[in-house]
């Protein structure tokens, strides 16, 4: 059994850390506030995007002279994975759950024997795939001094990607993020961004007849890269409400478990305190009998 | 007001404006400033650097815009855009430092003339707002 001293000891540096928690729970709580109503007030402008895009689509009748970023390259060879992680850890299952939904993907296209190449975003998640995929990583960018997602970093991810589809280096690309549901619930998410993929919805009301100034080929070049970015700023947002979601739950846990374990401590040093003094109280009542 | 239509600039990150009942708004579309009244027929286009004039009652707004797409129809019209800034609220050290970033971008030697006409009429319109 363990002396009193170290288990005081131990007491205090469980209450110390059950404080930390606490802490960065409350901060996630309040961070996650924030990222919340900027994931809600991201949504008027990629809803509105989406369905311009919708409209264009189905306005444009040749469908082989289509923007490649719409109709693809033709070939599916090559894969790209943007793989959207946190910069910080503690934040519970919020980075694996992103990871292992892309690891079972990267083993399908593997598998498949297709080409795999990998962007993380976020140093969590390229520490989490270095081991296994560092040959398939190509770049890893990490927004850690930007305080909050913005518009900007999101267009320089974007940017990257089309660069790397005009030249060629791959043909089909599908980002990983999580999507926030509610504070304990996220559910990752793959999504192809290149080529588009039309949703079903062929509700015929949506589709008007609109007068296109210039061209609609014109327009959808010009489009579809800012889509690109839009789509990566939802995913960012909608990934930093999550991490956040996470984080908070994830250090509710621990403050709960650091308390039972505060507890169970204190009964055991109680406990062993007690024996001590009834020891000694028998050391003494059985020496004075002896006289 | 019966020559009014409704009016909505998001940006990214929020939606940055909605208006009814605005009268006329004015867009530098990208081949020329187009102008919008009710009833124009339903139309998308897209933007390049300049200004958009709103007007409404006896009052004009003018915002800065880098980019956009606009969509009009059934008399309500949204305007994309990934920057968007007041005029009154701009300020003269943002001014110069957008000029900078443009006369960046001009630098490159491979620029198509697409990005290169709008980088140009970056610079020409924030001159004249400087």
């Amino acid at each position: 059994m363990a002396s009193l001293d170290d288990l005081k000891k131990r007491i205090t540096s469980v209450k110390s850390t059950q404080k930390i928690t606490k802490a960065m729970k409350m901060v996630a709580a309040a961070k996650l506030r924030k990222a919340q109503e900027s994931a809600e007030k991201g949504r008027p402008y990629s809803d509105k995007m989406h369905n311009i895009i919708l409209n264009l689509s189905k306005n444009i009748n040749d469908k082989e002279n289509a923007p490649k970023l719409l109709a693809g390259s033709g070939k599916d060879n090559v894969h790209l994975c943007v793989v959207m992680t946190s910069d910080r850890g503690l934040c519970g299952g919020f980075n694996s759950n992103i990871t292992k939904k892309a690891k079972s993907y990267f083993k399908k296209i593997l598998d498949s024997g297709k080409e795999l190449k990998i962007v993380t975003v976020g140093s969590k998640g390229f520490d989490q795939l270095k081991r296994a995929y560092k040959e398939h990583i190509i770049e890893n960018i990490s927004f850690k001094e930007s305080k909050n997602v913005n518009y900007f970093d999101a267009d320089k991810v974007g940017k990257m990607i089309i660069e790397k589809f005009e030249k060629g280096e791959f043909d089909v690309c599908t980002i990983f993020f999580n999507k926030f549901k509610n504070v304990i619930t996220q559910i990752p998410q793959e999504q192809q961004i290149i080529p588009l993929k039309s949703e079903k919805s062929d509700d015929k009301n949506d589709v008007m007849n609109y007068e296109f100034e210039p061209e609609e080929d014109e327009i959808l070049n010009n489009l579809l890269p800012k889509n690109i970015s839009t789509q990566i700023f939802k995913a960012m947002l909608e990934n930093s409400a999550s991490e956040q979601g996470s984080r908070m739950s994830a250090m509710d846990n621990a403050t709960r478990n650091a308390g039972e374990m505060v507890e169970k401590l204190t009964i055991e040093y109680n406990r062993s305190r007690q024996a001590a003094i009834t020891k000694e109280l028998i050391e003494i009542i059985s020496g004075a009998e002896s006289l | 007001m019966s020559d009014s239509f409704n009016l909505e600039i998001v940006n990214p990150e929020k939606l940055f404006l909605s208006l009814d009942n605005v009268s006329e708004v004015v867009v530098p579309a990208f081949e020329g400033d187009m102008g919008i009244l009710k009833d124009h027929i339903s139309i998308i286009s897209f933007l390049k650097p300049g200004i958009v004039k709103v007007f409404k009652g006896n009052e004009v707004k003018e915002l800065y815009v880098e980019d956009g797409i606009i969509e009009f129809s059934e008399n309500s019209l949204s305007i994309l855009t990934s920057r968007i800034i007041d005029i009154k609220e701009i300020k003269k050290d943002d001014l110069s430092s957008m000029i900078n970033e443009a006369n960046e971008v001009l630098k490159d030697e491979n620029l198509d003339d697409q990005k290169r006409f709008i980088a140009n009429q970056k610079i020409d319109v924030l001159n004249r707002l400087n």
